[in-house]
């Protein structure tokens, strides 16, 4: 009996678990949890801060836990993201939207100068190169004192009243706040969603998974990984903007080497190549670090070592750990 | 540039020297652990940090500076393979990315154990007496001390050299970077090789940081800022070959003084622009092996 024969037996339905549930259906339950996220955390400014650097991370898992590249240098796209938008905003009184979509811009150019350096490099020198070109961008903004006004930061970027056709929405008011920035996050949701389901999605994870394998299939892994990065530094950029307007200055301390580190340990903390990782990971992180600085100022020592442990005994961070657990 | 003599541009040359003496040490470091373990120790600018604040520590207690040059590779060293043993050992072979996110966060932990221990603000670091002043070196008068750190650097490239070549230990490091499974079953203890590299390694970056000492002064970031000048020489010079860091290590030197002379606010953003540059002509660097890197 060949093949052909062979009578069709339908394949068996998956059990159904709340894993594959809560996969298939991604976007919109993160975007439910962001929205009733306010009303079970009570800071609403800490609330603010998980949204931004949760993006942010979103944003560097698509390079890391994805593509499967260690980026030691995103502070250079989330800071760029930031700085623009602020200087569109401080030197060119343009409106906020413009502004976020000029930060949005900024982080893709910058990713995209960033990555076809460091693309040229591979494995654990990825790390090394976009750390010292991240050191670069920093030194550069922070000569620009005109622009971006040096070592005291960029500061007045006041937007009191956002306005959506007509509609003027109170930004100085934390709640309203809150949901406008949770707008552009669960936007960027969806667009992560829908990138990650494309066949390009497809090909970031082969890439990952077998480097050799997939440009045996005919794909350009080199201009795979630029795109990804590139793709990358949009959401990074987008979270800078925000951040600048939630912030309403842009320190330089934003580009500093300690805000890319931050964001791999988010990803990490909440498990990479997951997609609720980088959120929960935010969560995580930003909550312990404001538990620890209630009781000392060694918050670092604190994080580091959390860190460390997690490096050494849970690898997969917190969802990707309840994911193995899940599975059958 | 019509104010600026020959002499005092050969004098700026000898002052990148020396800065890049510092360069070279920090790089050999990492590049030795890399070349041996395949671990990206970002944790080695905390080593160097460490190794000048054991520096002031010694001082505070009444040594001087000779007792530093011993004690404080000696010390850093013994501590790098307490790392080795506890932290790094049990993530071999789980990854390449693994040792180096370890590290990362060992980094935070040493710095703010330090500044526990030692406070926030830095400490200035007195060259010692018999380094203070300046030679004749033919075009003007050159800080001794500077003269002591190339000198000094000069001496661990060849001691180093004289381990890794002529020691049957030296024989045993460089068959484990070529083929540890090899070398595993000729029966050598290669994990013994390893925490010893690790500890070499780390010893020469807390060298590093003591001689840089009395350059830069004492501080808990210290560390940081190297850590990617370190990379960039490591790009530029060729991960894994030691004549590339040094080319590289001195070459990274003296166009950050070159610069700072002709263009002071450019002077850190030159040297990645030099590495920008050589990621686009000859991505493996200087001396890399083509393939490894790119």
């Amino acid at each position: 009996m060949n093949e052909m024969t062979q009578p069709y037996i339908p394949a068996k339905a998956a059990p159904v678990s709340w894993f594959g549930f809560a996969i298939r259906h991604r976007a919109s339950l993160a975007s439910v949890v962001v929205l009733i996220f306010p009303m079970v955390m009570p800071f609403t400014a800490l609330a603010v801060n998980i949204l931004i650097y949760g993006l942010y991370a979103l944003g560097f898992n698509l390079v890391y836990g994805y593509l499967g590249l260690l980026s030691f240098g995103h502070a250079a796209l989330f800071g760029t993201g930031a700085y623009l938008c602020g200087i569109a905003i401080v030197h060119f009184a343009l409106p906020w939207y413009l502004a976020i979509a000029i930060g949005i811009a900024g982080g893709l150019l910058m990713a995209a100068l960033m990555g076809v350096l460091a693309i040229r490099t591979r494995g654990i020198y990825f790390a090394m190169v976009t750390m010292a070109l991240s050191q670069c961008v920093y030194y550069l903004f922070y000569q620009a004192v005109d622009w971006t006004g040096g070592e005291n930061g960029l500061r007045g970027i006041n937007v009191r009243v956002v306005d959506i056709l007509g509609l003027k929405l109170d930004f100085i008011n934390p709640l309203t706040r809150y949901y406008v920035i949770a707008a552009f996050v669960i936007a960027a949701f969806f667009v992560l969603s829908r990138i990650l389901a494309s066949p390009f999605g497809a090909v970031i994870e082969a890439v990952r998974e077998n480097e050799t394998r997939a440009r045996a299939s005919g794909y350009d892994v080199t201009l795979t990984r630029l795109i990804a990065f590139v793709l990358s530094g949009g959401f990074c950029g987008l979270a800078g903007a925000l951040q600048a307007l939630h912030l309403s200055i842009v320190p330089i301390e934003i580009l500093h080497y300690d805000t890319s580190g931050i964001v791999v340990m988010i990803a990490l903390l909440g498990g990479m190549g997951t997609f609720f990782g980088p959120m929960i990971g935010a969560a995580a992180f930003l909550l312990l670090e404001n538990l620890v600085s209630l009781w000392t100022v060694h918050w670092q020592l604190i994080v580091g070592a959390i860190f460390m442990v997690c490096v050494l005994f849970f690898p997969r961070g917190i969802w990707g750990t309840l994911i193995a657990r899940g599975k059958p | 540039m019509a104010g600026l003599s020959l002499d005092l541009i050969a004098l700026q040359l000898f002052a990148g020297l020396a800065l890049g003496a510092i360069y070279v040490l920090f790089a050999i470091g990492l590049s030795l652990i890399f070349g041996m373990l395949t671990v990206v120790n970002f944790a080695h600018g905390a080593f160097y940090m460490v190794g000048a604040y054991v520096g002031v520590y010694i001082l505070s207690l009444g040594g001087n500076f000779w007792i530093c040059l011993v004690a404080v590779p000696v010390a850093v060293g013994l501590f790098g393979v307490l790392v080795e043993r506890f932290l790094i050992r049990p993530l071999y072979g789980r990854g390449i990315d693994y040792p180096l996110l370890l590290t990362f966060g060992l980094s935070y932990v040493m710095v703010e154990l330090v500044r526990i221990a030692f406070g926030k603000t830095g400490y200035p670091f007195d060259t010692p007496e018999i380094l203070q002043g300046a030679v004749d070196i033919g075009v003007g008068y050159f800080p001794l001390y500077r003269l002591f750190v190339i000198g000094a650097t000069a001496m661990v490239l060849l001691a180093r050299w004289l381990f890794l070549e002529k020691t049957s230990f030296g024989l045993i490091i460089r068959a484990g970077a070529r083929d540890p499974q090899i070398v595993r079953v000729l029966g050598v203890d290669v994990a013994r090789v390893w925490l010893i590299v690790f500890g070499i390694g780390t010893a020469i970056a807390g060298f590093a940081g003591l001689l840089a000492a009395p350059l830069q002064g004492v501080i808990p970031e210290m560390g940081g800022t190297i850590l990617a000048e370190a990379f960039v020489v490591t790009v530029v010079g060729g991960m894994g070959s030691i004549g590339g860091a040094v080319l590289a290590g001195l070459l990274v030197g003296v166009v950050v003084s070159m610069t700072s002379l002709f263009a002071p606010e450019m002077g850190k953003v030159s040297i990645f622009a030099l590495m920008a540059v050589v990621l686009i002509v000859r991505p493996q660097g200087f001396f890399g092996r083509a393939g490894l890197m790119s």
